[in-house]
């Protein structure tokens, strides 16, 4: 098979070259971060860290964890390691506007960024003469700008679709013969639904190959998704807070997403403890960024629970392997690729004078994740008619919407009948966990 | 003189009528008339019954969510055009009808309408004004 790398130089280094390269930025950024960051020399400081005490990256776990409390504490400068004026851009976590975590690049960081994010897309087969089509949304959102700048490096020809609009993503997908198509899991299989209720076959789009991430999925769903468009679907990773997608991407062997070593270290550490563990372990997935100028973060935690693996992929590349997400060490869900806190919606319930007595319900019903909150209303809202409580419903909803980004379905239930376990009422039922999806 | 109405919050799943049902059989209380409004998710029991205070105890036991609303009943002669005399006079007086429903007994004489309405007062003395036979709960007890 031919093999597709973007920067062979760097995918396919040996493993002591990924390991001196990353000693010495490692080096570098601490000192970049030292120098820059306040909000981090106090936190060195609070720990007992020197900044002696640092002398290689096998130091590394003798340094505190970042967590996304530390970046909301920090908000919005607090993390900034370089003059405002150096900044081209920044992008946002979805999210309130009292959690929201706001991300700072430079003209480099944007270019890094784009570089990984243009692997992946030859990863999964593209080149100059594709046509990639983005239908991840644009905006505060990473998923956009970041295929889309991946799509432009490669010299690809780009479709700036952002997300929504089926019909219009269609019509340009047959009409311009786009050949990679770049979405959440879900939306891409909702297109190909779309598509077969159109009357096409796979066999009548061009595609070729998709890039999904942004929200959990299971190799079942991959399968229907490769079957209904006629293509390869490649996994790919990222956060805001690491600038974006492409952290990690899949390669053809579909086993695992490369984690881009020369950007940034991976540990797997125990959730409770902080303990580092040995490869191959399950645990949290913290990450350091290497060479990153606005926002660099160390051993900044990111709640997602996978495993590391080194072992040799028939892909060519060197850099290690990550599995796909296993679930969080927190309670945050990703619903329809938003980040969703249950403290979010206990704030809206307290702040419109609701008791915290609520059930969240998330399912995934063709392919597509449904939202209900199941919350117990007031005596007094209950009268002899439904329309108090549809309009209640209503009002609820569109409070609901303005925090998550998302629209729930409401539904008011009677006072104290929300299953309570032992006492503690059950919070989350994610039915998708019954399906194998990892949450 | 306005009469209690129960009104119970049933959510639509299976099994949630037989808890009220129940709760009500085992106060030893007659149920007199009865309606539901419904929407996708749940839907609004309404009920008159002989022993409105046992009835809403029992229920209360049984864990149901209750209210009690007060509504107008009239009897009416059980004969074609008694019902639009009704409406027509509360229409002539600007009075409107958020829901309203029927029931008869084993006498053939008359026909009972519960009504909802924004004043019960007002309302009353309106219909009696025009002649219309008002139900009281001492009058629904003997029914």
């Amino acid at each position: 098979m031919q093999k597709n790398y973007y920067q062979p130089e760097a995918e396919t280094m040996s493993v002591e070259d990924i390991k001196k390269i990353q000693n010495e930025k490692f080096i570098k950024q601490f000192k970049h971060v030292y120098d820059n960051v306040k909000y981090y020399r106090d936190l060195l400081d609070k720990n007992g860290v020197k900044f002696e005490d640092i002398k290689s990256i096998d130091d590394i776990s003798k340094l505190p964890f970042l967590s996304k409390d530390d970046l909301r504490e920090a908000y919005p400068y607090g993390m900034l390691a370089t003059d405002l004026k150096n900044c081209v851009r920044i992008h946002s976590t979805s999210g309130t506007t009292g959690k929201r975590v706001v991300a700072f690049y430079t003209q480099e960081d944007i270019d890094l960024w784009e570089d990984c994010c243009a692997r992946a897309i030859v990863a999964a087969g593209g080149t100059k003469d594709d046509v990639v089509q983005v239908c991840y949304g644009y905006g505060l959102f990473t998923g956009g700008s970041g295929l889309h700048g991946g799509s432009h490096k490669l010299g690809s020809l780009t479709l700036p679709m952002s997300s929504g609009n089926t019909k219009r993503q269609i019509q340009f997908m047959m009409d311009l013969g786009s050949t990679i198509l770049c979405c959440t899991p879900s939306y891409a299989a909702y297109i190909g639904e779309t598509l077969k209720e159109q009357g096409y076959k796979p066999e009548d789009n061009k595609l070729k190959a998709g890039i999904f991430g942004a929200e959990p999925w299971t190799e079942e769903m991959r399968r229907d998704i490769e079957k209904s468009l006629g293509i390869k679907a490649y996994d790919i990773y990222g956060l805001t807070e690491s600038s974006g997608p492409g952290v990690a991407f899949e390669c053809e062997e579909q086993s695992g997403m490369h984690i881009n070593e020369d950007h940034f270290y991976a540990e797997i550490i125990d959730p409770d403890t902080g303990e580092v563990l040995p490869e191959g372990s399950k645990g949290e997935l913290v990450f350091t960024s290497l060479d990153k100028e606005a926002f660099p973060l160390i051993r900044y935690r990111t709640r997602d629970i996978t495993v590391l693996t080194r072992e040799k992929c028939s892909c060519g590349r060197t850099f290690i392997k990550m599995m796909k997400p296993m679930g969080r060490s927190d309670d945050m869900m990703i619903i329809r690729g938003v980040n969703v806190f249950p403290s979010q919606i206990e704030a809206v319930l307290l702040n419109k004078g609701y008791a915290p007595n609520y059930q969240i319900v998330v399912d995934r019903v063709n392919n597509t994740d449904t939202f209900d909150i199941l919350v117990e209303m007031l005596p007094e809202d209950f009268s002899d008619t439904p329309k108090t409580i549809t309009k209640k419903e209503k009002k609820l909803q569109s409070a609901m919407k303005e925090m998550l980004g998302i629209n729930p379905a409401i539904r008011l239930v009677a006072p104290k009948s929300i299953a309570r376990s032992e006492g503690k009422a059950v919070r989350v039922i994610d039915k998708r966990k019954k399906m194998g999806i990892n949450i | 003189m306005a009469i209690k109405q129960l009104s119970i919050f049933v959510e639509n799943r299976e099994g949630t009528l037989v808890t009220v049902t129940d709760a009500i059989a085992k106060a030893g209380v007659d149920i007199r008339a009865m309606s539901v409004a419904d929407t996708n998710d749940f839907g609004i029991f309404r009920l008159i019954v002989t022993d409105i205070d046992k009835a809403k105890q029992s229920l209360d036991d049984a864990g149901a969510f209750v209210s009690i609303t007060e509504v107008v009943a009239v009897a009416l002669e059980d004969k074609p055009g008694a019902l639009a005399k009704v409406v027509k006079i509360l229409a002539d007086n600007n009075i409107n009808i958020e829901y309203m429903y029927a029931f008869i007994t084993v006498s053939k004489q008359f026909a009972y309408v519960v009504l909802r309405v924004a004043d019960n007062d007002e309302t009353e003395k309106i219909l009696t004004e025009n002649g219309i036979q008002l139900v009281t709960e001492a009058d629904m007890e003997k029914l």
